[in-house]
């Protein structure tokens, strides 16, 4: 695994929500290669600072950084374009469409003259190519329609799909929350392959078993604020969990 | 006997997963076919077939856009109303007023297609439901047909335009060139998609599949061409529909507007979250089912050589909606084919005009219809509950 420069940096971001201070002086960088898991108990803040850095809402103060330059993102399409993919938790997919065109759902190829066909031969080719390289083996046929899938197909298939535009960082809410256990095994590895691939990636998680086994750090958020930016490997679960609930200050 | 027990199962369970399934539909039509055959011989007659048709290429066309309103989860109950307004604009221009046909076509198309705009503004700008728009769209529009038939009441329409589009007919030579042609089309895409996937070098379709799709439109378009040559022959209407219905057909499977269709009828969230301009979709499908609600009306028209406050009226709306339904459309959203539109209006034809050979009223053919819709949708709710459930 290689670890590079700074792909997203959070810097120093504020939101209020009418009079509840959600975020405050957040300072968060994803490196490229690097798997940060973002933890934190319920209304930390985790949900609202990944919406800011999809896009979805803007933050009060404070600024995004996107390969070293200050962006403003006016809406997520805005964020997608610059290379930040989000899988949220409830996949966005079409359960009736089949794999393929859910990959390519809103940038299929085509040659640009309105009610031309699609071509469905270059689409199916680079899906194959994208899940051969990604060694998902449990996904043989890509006709198949997504709503056929089991869940942890679609959790592959959603993060898959935020491969096709070529992002520079992943985020992922909850990846594994409703799947078994061979099936999170499985979404664990492949968001590990993403960071070998040179993308950051950023995965909000609950567990900490879990979070211990696919980061390389951990960013604890307590009441809207930073309170810990450990290094996985130097850590235990105990301590995770003291910072959550803010047992023990580690700043 | 085993295997092939297996391999015809997991075709059924194919059939009954995929997207859009015939199975349904095309057993309704046998098992109809052979009921009606049995008991009036006249049943599958050239002669019979060519009223079956002009009798219901309206239907087809109206129910065409009630297939795609239902794919992207939408409904629109005005499109009977329009078809009936557009044809009263039109046939009291070009009679009333003495504007030429294509004028006045144009004019009542426009107004189609500015009502499905209206239809698809409330919608999609006040996030109403389409059901409501279109049910308020009803009463007004029935109530402009009124106005604009208040003198008169009923126009009849003189031999013209109008008047032959319902009756005019190719020669037999011209039907079987008209069924090689889109049977050489048909074979020409296959063997493209076949060609392209070589090159692509991805796993080829089974070629037994396509050669048995091929023959059996072969034999169903030429066996059709040579029934209804032994009457008056194919009728202009029916290429017409037919041609109509493949180009909606190409735009829904093979282009990026169609693939639009299916995602937002599938996962509305999803579709607009990779940028789907969902808005412009949806009233775009608005307008495309207005026109064809409208082109309904003409050939109505034509074939009744008449308008009148009655055109549009009835049980048009409800058949239409009804067709595409049975013919397999999911009422859920994102799952059908336009194709469903010919194979549904075809089991409500057979249904009528069955029933009219036999001297039932419409009392029995409304409870038979209706029944056959209950058992359309319900098989299709507990196949799909079945099957789509997995892991």
């Amino acid at each position: 695994m290689t670890v590079g420069k700074k792909v997203l940096e959070l810097d120093n971001i504020d939101k209020t929500f009418g009079a509840v201070n959600a975020l405050s002086g957040i300072q968060l960088s994803v490196l490229a290669g690097e798997v940060v898991a973002l933890v934190g108990d319920n209304g930390a803040g985790k949900s609202t600072l990944v919406k800011i850095a999809a896009g979805v809402i803007p933050p009060d103060q404070g600024n995004i950084l996107f390969d070293g330059e200050a962006v403003v993102f006016r809406g997520p399409m805005d964020a997608t374009r610059a290379g930040i993919a989000v899988i949220y938790q409830d996949l966005a997919l079409c359960d009736n469409l089949s794999v393929v065109s859910n990959l390519f759902l809103g940038r299929e190829i085509q040659n640009g003259i309105p009610l031309s066909p699609l071509n469905e031969e270059a689409m199916e080719s680079k899906v194959l190519e994208l899940l051969k390289e990604l060694n998902v083996g449990q996904i043989r046929e890509i006709d198949i329609k997504v709503g056929n899938l089991s869940g942890g197909q679609r959790q592959t298939i959603a993060i898959a799909r935020s491969l096709i535009g070529e992002p520079k960082v992943v985020l992922l809410d909850e990846p594994t929350a409703a799947l078994g256990v061979a099936q999170k095994v499985e979404v664990l590895k492949l968001i590990r392959r993403l960071a070998d691939r040179g993308i950051g990636v950023l995965v909000i998680s609950h567990n900490i078993s879990e979070v211990l086994e696919v980061s390389d750090r951990v960013v604890v958020l307590r009441l809207g604020k930073v309170v810990a930016n450990f290094e996985t490997k130097k850590i235990t679960s105990d301590d995770v969990v003291a910072a959550i609930t803010g047992s023990k200050s580690f700043n | 006997m085993q295997k092939q027990g297996q391999v015809v199962k997991l075709w059924f369970r194919s059939q009954l997963t995929a997207d859009f399934s015939v199975l349904p539909v095309g057993i309704s039509l046998l098992l109809l076919s052979i009921i009606f055959q049995t008991l009036n011989s006249r049943f599958l007659s050239g002669e019979n077939l060519a009223n079956l048709i002009s009798q219901n290429v309206p239907l087809a066309l109206i129910a065409t856009g009630s297939v795609l309103m239902l794919l992207i989860g939408e409904i629109d109950l005005s499109v009977g109303v329009v078809s009936g307004l557009a044809a009263s604009i039109i046939i009291s221009l070009n009679v009333s007023k003495g504007w030429s046909p294509a004028t006045s076509i144009a004019i009542g198309v426009a107004v189609a297609a500015a009502i499905g705009l209206s239809n698809g503004f409330f919608v999609t700008k006040f996030g109403l439901p389409s059901f409501v728009v279109t049910l308020a769209g009803l009463l007004t529009w029935q109530g402009v047909q009124f106005t604009v038939l208040r003198s008169s009441g009923t126009i009849n329409i003189p031999d013209g335009f109008i008047s032959s589009l319902m009756s005019t007919y190719l020669s037999p030579s011209m039907g079987y060139n008209f069924a090689l042609i889109a049977i050489f089309i048909y074979s020409l895409s296959i063997f493209n998609n076949f060609r392209k996937r070589k090159n692509a070098g991805l796993k080829p379709r089974s070629v037994r599949g396509s050669v048995i799709k091929i023959l059996l439109l072969a034999f169903i378009a030429l066996g059709l061409v040579r029934l209804l040559n032994s009457s008056r022959g194919v009728s202009g209407a029916l290429v017409f529909l037919l041609i109509v219905v493949s180009v909606i057909d190409y735009i829904t499977r093979r282009t990026r507007f169609g693939r639009n269709l299916f995602a937002i009828g599938g996962n509305l969230e999803a579709a607009s979250r990779v940028g789907i301009n969902v808005k412009r979709v949806k009233v775009a499908v608005f307008i495309i089912g207005a026109i064809l609600a409208a082109t309904g009306g003409i050939f109505a028209s034509s074939r009744l050589l008449a308008v009148s406050t009655q055109s549009g009226g009835s049980d048009l709306l409800l058949n239409a909606i009804a067709a595409a339904v049975i013919g397999g459309t999911s009422l859920f959203g994102g799952r059908g084919s336009v194709w469903a539109a010919i194979l549904g209006t075809l089991v409500i034809g057979f249904i009528s005009n069955g029933m009219d050979l036999m001297n039932f009223g419409s009392e029995t053919k409304l409870i038979v219809t209706g029944l056959v819709l209950l058992s359309a949708v319900s098989v299709d709710s507990v196949l799909r509950s079945k099957y789509r459930k997995r892991g």
